[in-house]
């Protein structure tokens, strides 16, 4: 598809059905069920989970990147929420993947001040920590980190560190998601939380279930929500499964795995 | 700042409240200015429910749906919202109404959060899924163009103290001007 055709897509209009994809080798996409998201590590980098919500569960730790002088730190940090959007997107990861292991690195919080150099900081941690999956509700419009966040991404794709990044609700240009190295996901408008779509259309690669999403309320509580930052956590959720099921593969092979599990992949013999 | 350009300023922010609402047949739409200083968010123009109580009541950053909006940049809208969990009280405690839903979309610029637009109560066809809330944004970058070009006329006046004075000197010769040519027709122009 020539450069010129790649038009921004940010969410699915169409109806799934009119995005037809055929694959002739489907026999090799890893068979999800069964998986637990058993013995995989993931991360979500964003405002904090709160403890013992009931949707979520144990977190098995807690992290916080702090400004630091110049530069920043991360440390070790109760565990809690600054305002409920890393709670929310932790209860979808919870539902798909129930025996995963979740950790928590907030990026997010009040005092907004240098909050892009924040993001990348908890992004390259999280990167070395070595996790499985990191999962992003969250971008950046900023062009000055457009490169820094590049070289991270890519670094996560050859350590083995799949990144699940939103693409932006609003019609801009942000970072990481529209990078190759990593899993990109935009909400489709279907009531189908099982529905993954792939899109032949690119930049944005995996449309999941972001429309009158029930998620993780601060206070224990659910509520109903919409927006790609809830698409997101099920597509890195879908990671944790595969990945419980075949242990060790690159992100290259999660997305892949992912490809031939979307709804409107055709099987051809 | 300028009398006639903060009152322009603030019927564009009013239009594009009043629009949001009508569009939605929602219940009340606000517009929230983020005060970086005092961590805090202003509301600053508001339709419906709250209009002409709310203008200028200011609450922490972190509170609410519109703090979580403001702090993950993210556009949401969220359901079911009636119940009394801290969010809702919060609400209800800023503004005397608790609404059923909500949509929120935050006020960019650049990888700033300028602020935040809500629309409560929604009537139930106009919330129906992300097309909705991509419109909503439509109206969000009109709003952030409005506050980004306010701050930086404010800006503007602080770098040049006098500029405020030049810019009032030329708008009451403007009026005097009027005022003689009124009397003794057109004035000789240079």
């Amino acid at each position: 598809m020539p450069a010129a055709d790649l038009a921004l897509t940010w969410s699915l209009k169409d109806r799934p059905d009119d995005l037809d994809v055929t694959t002739t080798w489907w026999s090799r996409a890893p068979d999800l069920a069964g998986a637990t998201g058993r013995g995989v590590r993931v991360c979500v980098l964003d405002s904090g989970i709160e403890p013992g919500h009931p949707a979520i569960g144990p977190i098995q730790g807690s992290y916080a990147v702090l400004a630091e002088g110049d530069g920043t730190v991360v440390r070790e940090t109760e565990p809690g929420d600054v305002c409920g959007h890393g709670t929310a997107c932790a209860g979808i990861i919870r539902k798909i993947a129930p025996e995963c292991e979740l950790y928590s690195v907030r990026v997010l919080g009040p005092g907004f001040a240098g909050r892009g150099n924040v993001f990348v900081a908890g992004l390259r941690w999280a990167v070395e920590q070595g996790f499985d999956v990191i999962n992003l509700s969250l971008s950046t419009t900023r062009r000055q980190l457009a490169e820094d966040l590049r070289a991270v991404s890519d670094d996560a794709y050859f350590r083995r560190t799949v990144i699940v990044a939103s693409a932006h609700n609003l019609p801009v240009e942000s970072y990481p998601w529209r990078f190759s190295s990593v899993i990109s996901v935009g909400s489709h408008a279907e009531g189908d939380a099982a529905l993954l779509i792939y899109n032949p259309r690119p930049p944005v690669e995996f449309f999941a279930h972001g429309s009158d999403v029930e998620v993780a309320w601060p206070g224990g509580g659910r509520r109903r929500c919409t927006g790609n930052s809830f698409a997101t956590p099920h597509v890195t959720g879908l990671c944790a499964l595969v990945l419980s099921g075949c242990p060790g593969l690159t992100p290259f092979q999660v997305k892949n795995a992912l490809y031939m599990n979307a709804r409107n992949v055709r099987r051809e013999p | 700042m300028n009398v006639e350009f903060e009152a322009d300023h603030d019927a564009l922010l009013q239009s594009i409240v009043d629009v949001a609402l009508a569009i939605y047949g929602a219940a009340a739409s606000s517009i929230f200015l983020y005060d970086t200083e005092r961590d805090e968010l202003i509301f600053r123009a508001v339709s419906g429910q709250g209009q002409g109580l709310l203008v200028g009541r200011a609450f922490p950053s972190s509170q609410g749906i519109a703090g979580w909006v403001l702090s993950s940049r993210q556009a949401m809208i969220v359901d079911d919202l009636t119940g009394s969990d801290h969010f809702a009280r919060d609400i209800a405690e800023s503004t005397s109404y608790v609404p059923r839903s909500l949509m929120a979309v935050p006020l960019l610029h650049d990888d700033e959060a300028l602020g935040v637009l809500e629309v409560l109560d929604p009537h139930p066809q106009a919330r129906a899924a992300i097309a909705e809330l991509e419109l909503l944004v439509m109206f969000a970058r009109q709003a952030s163009v409005a506050l980004r070009v306010t701050r930086n006329y404010a800006q503007a006046v602080r770098a040049d103290p006098n500029a405020r004075r030049r810019q009032e000197t030329r708008r009451l010769l403007s009026a005097l001007t009027e005022l003689v040519e009124e009397d003794s027709g057109p004035l000789p122009r240079r």
